[in-house]
């Protein structure tokens, strides 16, 4: 029992730790990317239509990631070569993925998907209750951890994490480095686009496999909140994910067993809960202070 | 390689503040006609029904008006907090707020019938609608909340609240189990204007009506000062005694109020009883007809016809050309990223440079 629920919460949160932790090196770079949304949901109907167009799901996961990429370049053009408001410019990603995804997903509307099989790693899945949460999940689970432990390594360990996180807490001091500030921001803002990519594409290949018209339902917003939640450090946010992976889960299943609480009202928790979350994090003035990166959001034009 | 290089003007440039919104549409429908062709659609049959077709006849542009009022009600709002520097993108959950509201007194007490009726309503829905706008609003003041993440949550909660009263109490005890509310009485109904020509109903002369009162705020008074010095700079507003949680506050209920007000508009008009979806997404299309119309009232009732027509357009296109109809959300999203690329011609002048300019001007400067 224990170890099932424990499964169900992995699949819930996984989505949202890949797309949060990509959110996460974006930020840390200074730049506010709200287009999760919109890149998500072009990476589920992405992957979902190269899958069941090729009958892999591999194939599909990797069009997801380079669409989710080419989505944020978009953005980074804009708002990086063109500085246009990040907000309004993120927002714009959003709408247009939530138009063109469900311009293109008419046709895979009601078809039957590819579901990517799970990696099953011999005699530790036996281990008793954690075995299959731990070790017989889909892949993208375990590149969802192998990227937690990556991203918090590069951000605090090597000269290039440092690098861009000093981009992000002050661009002019970075550029009177010589760091190119601009080129930084645009790779940070790339693997943002891939990881929402690939999180859409764990929902339409892994989470359901199918396509639904806006089936992310919110879950790149979610992801935004994450990061704040988790005061931009990755393995918060991988905690995060696994507590909002829980309250999802815990409404689902309350909805299954027939809570005398219509339906609506459970659906409507996980929102209701990052709300909640996020006002007890943003309560604590110091703690978000010491943690945003101070450019955040902040447009950067060279001066010469 | 050659590379784009922005130089800062030294005085924004008022050509281009005019002309830019104008050069996002053209490149938009230069963009949606290489869309159409991909999609194996003539691009110029597809620009006819999307952009002339709903032009042609008189109930058309009644229809234009019915789906353009919420769309310059909720921007206009929409403009007071964008220029504030407030990012209330929740609008489509105050239009739902105010919808419930101000439905009330037509579904819950329905013997009550008199011409009070309706100005009760269209007050409870402005109220609704900033009630529920409060909230993003307070919790930005007081804790200091992210009020984008805050207002879009609450944006899924009011579409299943919605979901939940017309499927549970509110559902109609006559209508067949239908998920709908029983229809509004006739004094809970927005009168036609013109009932003979078309459908269009007074909510568009309260959207224009809006625009030219907030359009006279933001230019004429203090306030409007106000709101665009703290939008600006925040430190410069606070030296001039400007209360920023306030402006959170008012920004909020005012762009709050007309989506509720949008709301109840929209059910006492052209739905004329609540049901499970009563927006194509107006709220977030809204945010479009802002930025289109340069957070400028005036300028939003004429981005607001121009987002209306894509909307029937998408319509047009898809009973003719067999084009999806999400092809207009598609349309509008684009329209989004040209507006906001096309803004940046106003404060900058572009150039490409290759890398031997660059060099020369090292040179030059040492």
């Amino acid at each position: 029992m224990l170890e099932s629920v424990l499964i169900t919460i992995a699949t819930a949160a996984t989505p949202l730790l890949i797309a949060a932790i990509g959110e996460l090196v974006v930020e840390r770079s200074g730049v506010l990317n709200l287009g999760v949304e919109g890149m998500m949901v072009m990476g589920a109907v992405t992957g979902f239509g190269v899958a069941i167009t090729t009958g892999s799901p591999w194939l599909g996961v990797f069009a997801a990631i380079l669409v989710g990429a080419a989505f944020a370049l978009l953005f980074g053009f804009l708002t990086l070569s063109l500085v246009t408001n990040q907000v309004a410019t993120g927002l714009a990603l959003t709408l247009l993925g939530l138009g063109v995804s469900g311009m293109i997903g008419e046709a895979f509307i009601g078809l039957p998907g590819v579901k990517m099989a799970p990696l099953v790693i011999p005699v530790l899945s036996d281990l008793p209750v954690i075995g299959r949460f731990l070790f017989a999940q889909a892949p993208l689970f375990y590149i969802s951890i192998l990227l937690v432990i990556g991203v918090s390594y590069f951000l605090f360990s090597t000269r290039a994490g440092l690098t861009l996180r000093s981009v992000g807490d002050n661009h002019d001091s970075a550029h009177a480095l010589g760091i190119r500030v601009i080129a930084v921001r645009y790779a940070a803002v790339v693997f943002g686009g891939a990881c929402a990519g690939l999180a859409g594409a764990y929902l339409s290949l892994v989470y359901t496999p199918q396509w639904i018209e806006n089936m992310t339902a919110g879950r790149g917003w979610i992801a935004l909140a994450l990061v704040v939640f988790a005061s931009w450090r990755p393995w918060r946010v991988l905690a995060g994910a696994y507590l909002f992976g829980a309250v999802s889960i815990g409404q689902l299943h309350a909805q299954v067993i027939g809570v005398s609480v219509p339906s609506q009202f459970l659906s409507a928790l996980p929102y209701l809960a990052t709300i909640a979350v996020l006002v007890l994090i943003s309560r604590n003035r110091r703690l978000t202070m010491v943690n945003t990166p101070a450019c955040l959001g902040r447009p950067f034009v060279p001066a010469r | 390689m050659m590379r784009l290089e922005l130089v800062k003007r030294p005085q924004h440039s008022v050509l281009f503040s005019a002309i830019s919104p104008l050069i996002a549409l053209v490149l938009t429908m230069i963009a949606g006609a290489i869309m159409f062709s991909i999609l194996g659609k003539s691009p110029i049959d597809a620009l006819y029904y999307y952009f002339i077709d709903p032009l042609r006849e008189t109930w058309s542009l009644h229809e234009l008006a019915i789906k353009a009022a919420p769309l310059i009600l909720i921007a206009v709002g929409l403009s007071v907090c964008f220029l504030s520097n407030n990012w209330n993108i929740g609008a489509e959950g105050q239009f739902i707020a105010g919808a419930i509201a101000g439905s009330i007194l037509p579904v819950v007490f329905p013997d009550f019938q008199n011409w009070l009726v309706l100005p009760l309503m269209l007050a409870m829905g402005l109220a609704g609608g900033a009630a529920y706008a409060a909230v993003p609003a307070f919790l930005k003041a007081r804790f200091n909340t992210n009020e984008i993440l805050t207002s879009l949550m609450l944006v899924y909660v009011a579409q299943l609240f919605l979901d939940w009263i017309v499927r549970g109490p509110w559902r109609d005890p006559g209508g067949m189990n239908f998920p709908e509310t029983r229809d509004f009485h006739v004094f809970a109904v927005l009168p036609e204007l013109m009932p003979s020509a078309g459908r269009a109903n007074w909510g568009i002369v309260f959207a224009v009506l809006a625009a030219v009162i907030l359009w006279f705020v933001l230019r004429k008074t203090r306030k409007g000062f106000e709101i665009r010095v703290l939008g600006q700079s925040p430190r410069a507003g606070r030296f001039a005694g400007f209360s920023s949680s306030r402006m959170v506050m008012m920004a909020f209920l005012i762009s709050g109020g007309l989506a509720g007000l949008a709301g109840i508009s929209e059910v006492a008009g052209a739905i004329g009883q609540l049901q499970p979806s009563i927006s194509p997404g107006y709220g977030f299309t809204a945010i479009i007809v802002a930025f289109l119309g340069r957070l400028n009232p005036l300028g939003i009732v004429a981005a607001g016809f121009v987002l209306a027509l894509s909307y029937l357009g998408g319509e047009a296109a898809q009973i003719s050309l067999g084009l999806s109809d999400k092809a207009a959300r598609a349309f509008q999203g684009m329209l989004l990223f040209f507006v906001l690329g096309c803004d940046t011609l106003i404060h900058y002048r572009i150039r490409l440079a290759g890398r031997a300019v660059r060099g020369g001007e090292a040179a030059r400067n040492a």
